[in-house]
């Protein structure tokens, strides 16, 4: 590993990233264009803990997480430890093959700062709330005054204009808006009961790297930067086609259907031996359900011949998914995915944490990848989206420390003096650790 | 005049369903010269499922296909026949990028793996989209939405504790996993173009799924971290983060927590019962009996409000909050529509059909909707008469089969 965060084989290598994102969709997009080269620099602040950044609070404290598992269990032992920043998953997992500096933007020798990496920089990466890029100051107006041709990606909830504009956006509300929600969750329930999981934020995250890329494509060709508006909300939209369709072309609105497909069956997850173990069993056409027989042996119901056609299976699947949970809720969920798929049925176990790591599949390709961080210790991370053949990607360094590459950042990149780095120290740009007054 | 961003790329398109087709329709939508190849009579699979234009099961009346192919060009191949496996390989000459969905070992028992295509071009990007990638022990295994959701996903720690696990409902993880494939597509040919390097892009849905953040890559970086797993209802990070009924339907929000549940309680006229320091505890957050008291407290307010009341209160109190709209609320959304979210396609067998247009805005080099969903085969003549394939050339491999 050297100072650099960039790889000189990689296809990025050579582009700059200041990467202000906040909360998940904006990181995940930077760390795309971090693991295909890119210098991806965090613009962090000792002053200001950001929005669902690296920790929910600065001080957390191995008492105040103890009765929250979903916190808790973000913690190396559990344990907060004396930098919690430095330590949680939440940040750790997604901030791979990145740089940490700090400064203060609300401050003007802040603003000085960001003038001075936005010049040695082809694009500068956020998501947060529209309104609060102008108030800080840094917006497309002004970056283009440090570097005309700057690319400035924006990935606000509603998009930069229109009545919305200014609403503060999370995944699950730009995903009820846009009419995800309302097609998820278990059809016998009320909406109250739809889960709070939502792949708005990866998804816009995979939008936002692919735009960049293209904007610096037409930069190389024209010389010319943009901004890129990308709606959180209207990226979510984008990924109900079918169902927008549907109403525009049959005035159909429709609900949730559960694991269920709209025009085919068997299609659920279904109970198999075991405490809390699943599997998913998805047959779409004819062959499948003939695969299926074949596979278990042809049983008496099987034959029946109301679950001959697809419309039969369809009209019975209550019958057939009692059949079918009898025979799985028997045995082992990776004896039936065994099975089905010798006979070209799609299925597959529903993988835990610890069934993902323990997966031979997974292994083999080498998808997890050990890598050991200075305040956390070593362990097997989640790895790369996707391989490439002649210029393999990896993790090659760590999330980095907050403040990390202040050294790097002001000193090699910006020529600051060692009294000017001193003074940026003093007057609490600079650090490792956030102000005591961070809660 | 404003060029496309990618007026200069050319995509050969292998890819059916939904995945792939997503990926390149990314490409397509911001300029690309997008050759989608297609079965000859069947056509991709998705011509074959619906939602279709008046429930009329019509090769050339598929909303799925429709939206998924905008802006490519078609043409048919029977890559079976080897006249046709040829053109594939004349075509790739002048392309930038291959993308692929067969499985692992199709394109090299056709001949056409990365190796023997980039003889053809040393700087082509062939992008190969599967369920589980080209290599490993279930290469070779099929999955879907649902089957590739409970395996890459969050899908185990997604629903009710005493009820199975949810998949995402319509298909969501697939079309992630296309824009996943696009964003390291678009990497890969930046080094082909800028630094000659050429690439074979492995995209598994599964890995795609893996590293979806937050609700996956945060939860088994956790089980490393702690040896700790999360369960279904774990996620949500308290009760105040959720749906709630109103007087036309359902809202959602984010209000647990230390800043904005204080917020929701001022909103709602600041209702004794809601009063107590506990509900902003973590602990407090998940305790049942204040959830109880939370959840009535809510109702007791909300019913007497519509959506749109409530999430205009919410704006104005810095609340994090939406409607629960259905598809009908979408399309006549305010928002979207002074947005120019929606565009009129012009189809020659569906007519005019409403649509979802651009997935993004750019200030220079805009989205541009340049044609429709091609019909099967419609640019057959065109695309391989700029091969030299015209008149009796072409007709001869009509009579074959090959197109």
């Amino acid at each position: 590993m050297t100072d650099r965060a960039e790889a000189p084989d990689l296809p990025l290598s050579g582009i700059r990233v200041l990467d202000l994102t906040v909360v998940i969709a904006g990181p995940i997009a930077a760390a795309k264009l971090g693991d295909m080269g890119a210098e991806v620099i965090r613009v962090e602040s000792i002053q200001d803990l950001g929005t669902g950044g690296r920790v929910p609070l600065a001080k957390t404290t191995r008492e105040q997480v103890q009765g929250h598992p979903a916190q808790r269990r973000t913690f190396p032992d559990g344990d907060p430890g004396a930098r919690p920043w430095n330590r949680s998953a939440m940040f750790n997992s997604h901030a791979r093959n990145k740089l940490s500096m700090t400064v203060d933007l609300r401050r003007p020798e802040g603003m000085e700062v960001l003038s001075r990496l936005v010049k040695k920089s082809d694009v500068l990466i956020e998501n947060h709330a529209t309104d609060f890029v102008d108030r800080r100051g840094f917006s497309y107006d002004w970056l283009c005054e440090q570097k005309p041709d700057i690319i400035m990606v924006r990935m606000p909830g509603f998009g930069l204009d229109g009545p919305y504009a200014y609403w503060r956006t999370f995944g699950s509300t730009a995903e009820g808006h846009a009419g995800r929600s309302i097609l998820f969750g278990y059809s016998d329930l009320a909406p109250s009961e739809i889960p709070w999981v939502y792949p708005a934020d990866p998804t816009a995250g995979a939008v936002a790297t692919f735009a960049t890329i293209m904007a610096l494509h037409h930069r190389n060709r024209t010389g010319e930067g943009q901004v890129i508006d990308l709606a959180l909300a209207e990226n979510v939209l984008h990924l109900l086609g079918p169902s927008f369709l549907d109403y525009s072309m049959n005035d159909r609105v429709s609900g949730s259907l559960g694991n269920r497909h709209p025009g085919a069956a068997p299609h659920g997850c279904y109970r198999a031996a075991g405490d809390d173990r699943w599997v998913n069993i998805a047959i779409t056409t004819d062959d499948e359900w003939t695969g299926f027989r074949e596979a278990l042996g042809d049983p008496d119901w099987a034959k029946d011949a109301q679950f001959a056609a697809a419309a039969g299976r369809l009209e019975n699947q209550d019958e057939l998914d009692r059949h079918i949970e009898a025979w799985t809720s028997e045995l082992d969920r990776y004896e039936v995915t065994r099975r089905l798929q010798e006979h070209g049925v799609p299925s597959g176990p529903v993988m835990n944490e610890a069934d993902a790591y323990d997966d031979p599949h997974l292994q083999s390709r080498g998808y997890f990848e050990e890598v050991t961080h200075p305040e956390t210790g070593t362990h097997r991370y989640p790895g790369m989206f996707f391989k490439f053949s002649e210029t393999p990607l990896g993790i090659r360094r760590p999330a980095p420390l907050l403040g990390e590459h202040n050294e790097y950042v002001y000193k090699d990149l910006l020529e600051y003096t060692d009294e000017e780095y001193a003074e940026f120290e003093r007057t609490g740009h600079i650090g490792m650790d956030f102000a005591p007054h961070v809660p | 005049m404003i060029d496309m961003a990618l007026a200069d790329v050319r995509v050969l398109d292998l890819t059916h369903h939904l995945a792939g087709p997503f990926c390149t329709k990314l490409l397509a939508d911001y300029g690309a010269d997008v050759i989608k190849i297609e079965r000859p009579n069947i056509g991709d699979p998705t011509r074959g499922s619906g939602p279709f234009l008046d429930d009329d099961p019509h090769q050339e009346k598929s909303g799925t296909f429709f939206h998924l192919n905008m802006n490519k060009r078609g043409v048919t191949l029977d890559l079976k026949s080897s006249a046709a496996r040829e053109i594939v390989k004349e075509l790739v000459r002048d392309v930038d990028i291959l993308a692929e969905s067969f499985r692992p070992h199709v394109m090299p028992d056709l001949g056409l793996s990365y190796e023997e295509l980039r003889k053809v071009n040393p700087t082509l990007v062939m992008t190969s989209i599967s369920s589980f990638g080209q290599s490993g022990p279930y290469a070779e295994y099929k999955a879907n939405e649902l089957v590739a959701y409970g395996m890459g996903g969050a899908m185990h720690n997604t629903g009710l504790a005493d009820r199975e696990p949810l998949g995402y409902g319509v298909p969501t993880a697939v079309h992630q996993a296309g824009a996943i494939a696009a964003a390291g597509t678009m990497g890969a040919f930046f080094g082909a173009r800028y630094k000659g390097i050429g690439q074979h892009v492995d995209v598994s849905i599964i890995e795609c799924l893996l590293g979806s953040v937050d609700r996956r890559i945060r939860e088994l970086l956790s089980y490393q971290y702690s040896g700790e797993m999360g369960d279904r209802e774990s996620l949500s990070g308290g009760f105040a983060n959720g749906y709630f009924p109103c007087r036309d339907g359902f809202f959602v929000m984010a209000a647990s927590g230390p800043i904005m549940f204080p917020r929701l309680v001022e909103m709602m006229g600041s209702p004794p019962e809601l009063t107590n320091p506990r509900f902003i505890t973590p602990q407090g957050m998940r305790d049942p009996e204040l959830r109880d008291a939370f959840e009535t407290a809510v109702l007791v307010w909300s019913m007497d409000r519509t959506k749109s009341e409530i999430v205009a209160l919410a704006e104005e109190n810095g609340l994090i909050c939406a409607a629960v709209n259905t598809m009908a609320e979408v399309s006549a959304d305010r928002h979207f529509n002074e947005r120019g979210v929606f565009v009129d396609v012009d189809h020659p067998v569906m007519g005019t059909v409403r649509s979802i247009g651009r997935p993004f805005v750019m200030g220079k080099t805009p989205w541009r909707l340049r044609r429709p969903a091609p019909l099967l085969g419609q640019h057959n003549e065109e695309v391989f008469g700029e091969l030299g394939y015209t008149g009796d050339r072409l007709t001869n491999l009509e009579k074959a089969g090959v197109i």
